[in-house]
């Protein structure tokens, strides 16, 4: 087979994603605390629509149960981070290490379910996949709820001993003393939101780019190979069950880090951190992005973060009283859920591609119109 | 032995709600080859029509129940002929992500126009026990069985004796020559998410009064009727049926019996039964195993 060499296109992706890296560094200089924590959020949800993608969009094998992935990772950091005593607390700002270790922790452990989990699913295919997923992910606070010991069961695990850091204030949150924050190679982090961006941003920046590169040499073709025939793979060579495992395990590795970092945003676990509904979403996201794309997640993951925002803010453009009964109170609680399920749907009939089929179209236009 | 055979009779009830919600899931995967993800939130909302009926109009309880089956019917034409039939040829992930599609809208919409709030909802039966050889049977236990038999029957005859039911078959077993001796398929295929529809309904009304009406009371039930789906044989109407209840009394005595598995871990002793039926037997007990050229 011929190795693939770096080519132009290469530099230029690379070239784009220094540019990517630089705006994530600088960006928290602009924007407000609460901003932080939203963009945050976002780098949390790529990093998990990353890994979905790389088993549903790359490897064809369909997930609706990756929520039930992120609570092992989640669990995994809040039960080191709280039972170990490792401190986090009044420490929160210098990003103590032993801490931050439990996200790769995380992951590893979410990565081995992951890996295992891909065993029985090598006989399930399409649709009894989705199935067993879908079951997966409705059981997973049921079995949480019942390992009370180990889970804290309904109640939860708070992982810093304060409750809820807001970090809206440059306060210490045990002792209420102004803080100055903390310089991490010369940047200054000034509050736990701030905080919270950077440690997500980098992590989403990195895994971002192990994607890329695993996904572009012998494995993602593998990956690739496998999505678009089984039948065509395993004739070619490919070991199905090694390279399936392989990519329950990789997307189980991606879904753990980004549930350890959903925990420590929220700083507290409970069987509602991770509901169905978290699946569904991250499924939604990767559509929205584009099933098969990396960077376009990016796109998907500003989505499920801020649509509930959109979709109440658009009552500020509609007429009171619009429409029979007065339904459309885009404040109510189901709304974002139904605008949700709409642009799912509609996608899925008029751009099957998301938001990166979208821009390779347009790409496409100007070549069009010189043709004619 | 008293409270053995009360307990099996209340999973007899538990087990005709999964069977009719398994029918449902087999109706439109026999025609369609296609499992629907949202079965168990459309029978949620027509829940909610039901009981909007009847508590905020003052309907008479069965004839609310028989307006909500032939809304649900007609809802679910219209689904297959909007969302579904566009997709018809799509890949299974396509299909898969539009029902995920609808489970959000049909969720979100029932707290948009509900509220979240828990509701009261009536049984179609009274609050009662009648004695059989001294063991006390709850009538809402022994109604809701009947209600799924007559049911099950009445379908089953549709199927067997009219026209239609014989071009529902058809269509399903062969759309192609279906479509060659003038059976109209695309719409064959549409009565049959109908009537899938009326069955949800009908599960949902009779799950609304053992639990609570609210959004999420039919997450649980449909991942029950999965189960019992996948182990009559996810292509076996009767096998659903027999499979629902099964499951039902089996769960039933397992979380009464065994107190490691109690009320908390039904779900996932569901979710093992799916994976190991899938795994070791994927036609279930009463499905025909499809060899498949690889």
């Amino acid at each position: 087979m011929k190795r693939v060499g770096v080519q132009p296109r290469d530099a230029i992706g690379a070239a784009v994603f220094l540019l990517a890296v630089v705006a994530v560094l600088f960006l928290p200089r602009f924007i407000s605390d609460f901003r932080a924590q939203q963009l945050a959020y976002v780098g949390i949800y790529f990093i998990a629509l990353i890994g979905l993608n790389i088993l549903t969009g790359f490897t064809g094998q369909i997930s609706l149960g990756h929520g039930a992935f992120m609570a092992i990772g989640g669990y995994t950091t809040a039960i080191l981070i709280s039972d170990q005593g490792l401190e986090l607390g009044s420490h929160v700002f210098s990003g103590d290490m032993r801490d931050l270790w439990t996200i790769p922790l995380a992951g590893l452990v979410a990565g081995i379910a992951g890996f295992l989990f891909g065993f029985p699913a090598l006989r399930l295919t399409g649709l009894y996949l989705a199935l067993a997923t879908f079951a997966v992910a409705v059981a997973t606070p049921a079995v949480i709820r019942k390992f009370e010991h180990f889970t804290g069961g309904g109640a939860g695990i708070n992982l810093f001993e304060s409750p809820r850091l807001t970090g809206v204030s440059k306060t210490d949150p045990i002792t209420f003393e102004s803080t100055e924050g903390v310089d991490v190679l010369r940047f200054h982090i000034s509050t736990f939101n701030e905080w919270l961006y950077y440690l997500s941003w980098v992590i989403a920046l990195v895994l971002f780019a192990v994607a890329w590169f695993v996904l572009r040499g012998r494995i993602g073709r593998a990956f690739r190979a496998i999505r678009d025939s089984e039948l065509a793979a395993a004739s070619a060579g490919v070991n199905l069950a090694r390279y399936k495992t392989l990519a329950f395990g990789i997307s189980a590795f991606y879904a753990g880090v980004a549930g350890s970092l959903l925990a420590i945003a929220t700083t507290f676990v409970n069987p509602d951190t991770f509901p169905i509904t978290l699946s569904i979403f991250l499924l939604v996201g990767v559509v929205v992005g584009g099933l098969g794309s990396l960077w376009p997640l990016v796109l998907g993951a500003v989505f499920i973060q801020f649509l509930p925002l959109w979709a109440q803010s658009l009552n500020d453009y509609l007429p009171s009283g619009f429409g029979p009964l007065d339904v459309p109170n885009f404040r109510a609680p189901g709304a974002p859920a139904v605008v949700y399920g709409v642009v799912l749907i509609l996608v899925m009939l008029a751009l099957p591609g998301g938001a990166a089929g979208l821009m390779r179209r347009l790409r496409a236009l100007p070549a069009l119109a010189r043709r004619r | 032995m008293t409270e053995f055979f009360q307990q099996v009779v209340s999973g007899l009830a538990l087990g005709a709600i999964y069977a009719a919600l398994a029918l449902a899931l087999v109706l439109i995967h026999r025609a369609t080859g296609v499992i629907n993800f949202a079965q168990g939130e459309m029978a949620m909302f027509t829940t909610y029509i039901a009981w909007t009926l009847t508590t905020n109009h003052g309907w008479d309880k069965w004839l609310a129940f028989a307006a909500t089956l032939v809304l649900a019917f007609i809802g679910g034409v219209a689904i297959q002929r909007t969302v579904i039939r566009p997709i018809e040829r799509a890949s299974i992930l396509t299909i898969v992500i539009v029902t995920i599609g609808l489970v959000l809208i049909f969720n979100g919409a029932a707290g948009w126009i509900w509220t979240a709030e828990v509701r009261f909802f009536p049984s179609l039966f009274p609050n009662d026990t009648i004695s059989v050889g001294g063991v006390a049977i709850s009538v809402i236990d022994l109604g809701t069985i009947a209600v799924v038999l007559v049911l099950v029957a009445l379908l089953w005859a549709f199927f067997q004796f009219t026209t239609i039911g014989l071009a529902l078959r058809a269509s399903a077993l062969n759309p192609d020559a279906s479509r060659l001796v003038g059976v109209r398929v695309g719409w064959m295929l549409a009565i049959g998410w109908g009537l899938a529809a009326m069955l949800g309904a009908v599960a949902g009304i009779l799950t609304a009064p053992t639990t609570t009406l609210d959004p999420t009371m039919m997450q649980a039930i449909l991942i029950y009727a999965f189960a019992a789906a996948v182990l009559g044989g996810i292509d076996s109407p009767f096998g659903a049926v027999a499979g629902g209840l099964l499951l039902g009394v089996g769960l039933n005595l397992v979380g009464n019996y065994i107190d490691f598995v109690g009320a908390d871990l039904r779900l996932p002793v569901a979710l093992l039964i799916i994976l190991v039926v899938l795994l070791v037997r994927p036609a279930g007990l009463f499905g025909k195993a499809i060899a498949r050229r690889v």
